[in-house]
Parts: structure tokens; C-alpha cells; sequence
């Protein structure tokens, strides 16, 4: 079980109470596809993703962003199940999606610079800190019951 | 993977508005991978590493100084880091991985400073640059 200091829990609680998950979620995951372009492979089927305008715009980049982030949330509100919340969607990204763990590392990468950027200097070191360690436990979870 | 035109362009955008201040992002960049990640510490043994301390204050400025320099060459950024990519081979030998977390901590640290700077195609182009540079600085490693 993962050990999360009263100050990380409050300092997460806290910038994700203030965050809109729909706006970061889109950010984060359109992002991705425009910083990792080979990350693409995954979302054939999302329609036009011919250049960054297309994919920060594109409806279904949006719609699958604040799908991901929403999950991300759960992980917040199951700080101390973070494993068992995420069991059935490592199996799901392993067996349905096939989806090379190394990419939700680079969806935390992006997810920390969009909270940055909509959170400033209130996204201090010790909250990126905090962040990145839940990223790395929740990247760790979904790559868990891989085969 | 090449640096393009535009990739050129966005980054000495994003260093002009940065510059004022680099050596601040640099100890903030600096701050944020000791808290993040915590294994880049052992590289740095020998410096005070409580936020705001004046080792990383120091060093801050000379790591934002050197990615000037790469910006100011772009078109030649292993020339230009030349003596650094030596110093980082035979002295320093930081493990290969640490430099994408360094880098990473750069981007968070202008996006925390300039929020809606590092948008898309932008964002892009820097990751790009800083990820170029870090290769630059382990190119004589083996």
C-alpha cells in the first residue's frame, strides 16, 4: 500500500477539487497525441488528427480526455485502493486496448504541465511532487496485471 | 529526431520570454526534480538541497546559462555544448535517464511560470529541443 503524507493528500485534494476535469483532460490528452505523435497508433479511429489544431480541437480527443481524467480522479478519491481501483482497467489496457505502459507515463508528463499551466505558482514543487508520485502509482496500478 | 524550422522558431519564442528570469526557472526546474524525483539527490551530495538554498540558486543559473547557449546555437548545439557533453562524460556521469526528468521539470516549471505559453505545437518543439540537448550531453558517454 502506498503511503501518502497528510500534506500530499490535502495538496491533491485541494488542485484537483479546483480542477475542470473535461478542460484538463482534453489538454492533457490532446497533448499527448501532439508532443508523442507516435501515440496516435492507439486513436486511428478518432478521426482527424492531421495537426496539432485538429487534435487540441478534434470532439473525440475531448470527449476520451475527460473520460481518462475522470478515471485519474478516482484514483483520488481511492488514495489508499489505488491497485484494486485501477484492476479491471490494467486488464482492459492490456487485453482490449493493448497499450504500451510506457504511454501513461507520458500522459502524467503531460497532465503535470497542464496543471501547471492552469494552476501557475499555486502548482508549487512540493505539489508537482505530489502529482507525479500519484502518477507514477497510478501508471504502476494500470501496468500491474499485464501479460 | 531533427529540430524543424518551426521547431527552431517556437523555442527562441519561448527562451525570449523565459530569459528574463532563466536563472529562477533554472532553480526552480532544479527544486521541482529533487522533490519529484527524488534518485536525481545522489548526484548531488555535496550541495545544500533545501528549496531556495544558494547551491541551487548557483546552480540553477549555470544549467539555464548552458540552454541559452543551445537556443543562442541552435543550429549547432553539440558545438556549442561541446566542453559540457566532455564534462558530463568524463566527470559528472549522470545516468542517461535523469535528463528527461530534468527536462520534464523544465517544462513544468515555465508552464507554472507562464501559464498558456507552452500550448500544443509549442510544447512539442521544446520537448523536442530539451530532449536534443540532453542526448548533446551524453553523446561521449560510450
Amino acid at each position: 500500500m502506498v503511503h501518502w503524507t497528510t500534506e500530499e493528500r490535502e495538496i491533491i485534494t485541494q488542485i484537483w477539487s479546483k480542477s475542470d476535469v473535461a478542460v484538463i483532460g482534453a489538454e492533457a490528452l490532446g497533448s499527448l497525441l501532439v508532443v508523442y505523435p507516435w501515440c496516435q497508433r492507439l486513436f486511428a479511429q478518432f478521426g482527424n488528427l492531421s495537426s496539432p489544431a485538429a487534435i487540441m480541437g478534434n470532439p473525440r480527443v475531448k470527449a476520451h480526455g475527460k473520460v481518462v481524467m475522470a478515471s485519474f480522479g478516482e484514483a483520488i478519491k481511492n488514495l489508499d485502493m489505488i491497485k484494486s481501483t485501477f484492476a479491471n482497467l490494467s486488464e482492459l489496457h492490456c487485453n482490449k486496448l493493448h497499450v504500451d505502459p510506457e504511454n501513461f507515463k507520458l500522459l502524467i508528463n503531460m497532465l503535470l504541465i497542464v496543471l501547471a499551466s492552469h494552476f501557475g505558482k499555486e502548482f508549487t514543487p512540493t505539489a508537482h511532487a505530489a502529482f507525479q508520485k500519484l502518477g507514477n502509482v497510478v501508471s504502476h496500478a494500470l501496468s500491474r496485471h499485464y501479460h | 529526431m531533427v529540430l524543424t524550422a518551426d521547431d527552431k522558431s517556437h523555442v527562441k519564442h519561448v527562451w525570449s520570454v523565459v530569459q528574463p528570469h532563466a536563472g529562477d526557472i533554472g532553480a526552480d526546474a532544479l527544486t521541482r526534480m529533487f522533490a519529484a524525483h527524488r534518485t536525481t539527490k545522489t548526484y548531488f551530495a555535496h550541495f545544500g538541497l533545501n528549496p531556495g538554498s544558494a547551491d541551487i540558486k548557483a546552480h540553477g543559473k549555470k544549467v539555464a546559462a548552458a540552454i541559452g547557449e543551445a537556443v543562442a546555437h541552435i543550429d549547432n548545439i553539440a558545438g556549442a555544448l561541446d566542453k559540457l557533453s566532455t564534462l558530463h562524460a568524463q566527470k559528472m556521469r549522470v545516468d542517461p535517464v535523469n535528463f528527461p526528468l530534468l527536462s520534464h521539470c523544465f517544462l513544468v516549471s515555465i508552464a507554472a511560470h507562464h501559464p498558456g505559453l507552452l500550448k500544443a505545437s509549442t510544447l512539442l518543439s521544446m520537448d523536442k529541443f530539451l530532449g536534443h540537448v540532453g542526448v548533446v550531453l551524453t553523446s561521449k558517454y560510450r
